[in-house]
């Protein structure tokens, strides 16, 4: 394949980059919140949510990415743990047994009688460690000397 | 009379991606297999939702939207490495 050496320019790609990059973030806020009662969760949630850090990535490089992100994704891993385990001890406090969960319906301003359940929790630690460990392996991969 | 419609439709999608996927096998090129692989990306979308139509379940829309953004992403990300040799840079301004 010939490989020429003219500057190229991407500014239809970054422009759509742009747009597309928030739409598919909302979308997998979507698919995290709708777990408990639709398909979705927080595996496929934080999947989503990579990829579109990792459509940032094809679009720019992974200095501006990082400069605009701003996360450590090791930490990020790390805290997800924390709160899956830290749910789990919470069920010690009131004489459950180990990641025994429970739910409530609440009035909330804006939505009204909600059901919160605490496995939203759970599910956060599982979209972190997932977000951080799909980034942490292809930003190792991809940095290249 | 719908489930007929719906049968015929479902074939005829069909039959678009098996000719897709003799480009995606014979394509001479690597430019035609990614544009082959994008358009069975397309068509596994129109199947996702004329399944969850004869189903009657809404439960698989999510999966289309899904398969939209991966067909987009993963397209992208073949085209950047045909053009640059690499698909994700360091510093895109050295």
């Amino acid at each position: 394949m010939k490989k020429t050496h003219v500057k190229t320019n991407d500014v239809i790609f970054q422009t759509v980059t742009k747009v597309v990059a928030f739409i598919i973030i909302i979308y997998s806020l979507h698919l995290f919140f709708s777990g408990h009662y639709t398909p979705g969760g927080g595996f496929i949630g934080g999947l989503m949510t990579a990829s579109a850090f990792v459509l940032m990535l094809l679009a720019f490089d992974i200095k501006t990415v990082v400069n605009t992100l701003q996360v450590d994704y090791i930490k990020l891993t790390a805290t997800g743990l924390l709160i899956a385990v830290l749910t789990g001890v919470g069920s010690f406090f009131f004489d459950v047994p180990f990641l025994t969960h429970t739910f409530d319906y609440v009035q909330l301003p804006l939505l009204g009688k909600t059901a919160l359940a605490t496995a939203v929790l759970f599910d956060l630690g599982v979209y972190l460690v997932v977000i951080g460990v799909t980034m942490t392996i292809i930003q190792t991969i991809g940095e290249t000397e | 009379m719908f489930m007929i419609v719906m049968t015929l439709s479902l074939v005829i999608v069909a039959i678009s991606t098996l000719l897709y996927v003799y480009r995606l096998v014979k394509g001479p090129t690597t430019p035609d297999r990614v544009i082959a692989l994008d358009a069975i990306g397309i068509n596994l979308i129109a199947i996702t939702a004329i399944i969850s139509i004869v189903l009657s379940s809404s439960a698989f829309v999510e999966v289309i939207l899904l398969l939209g953004i991966l067909a987009f992403i993963g397209t992208v990300a073949f085209s950047k490495f045909l053009e640059k040799g690499e698909i994700i840079k360091n510093d895109r301004n050295q």
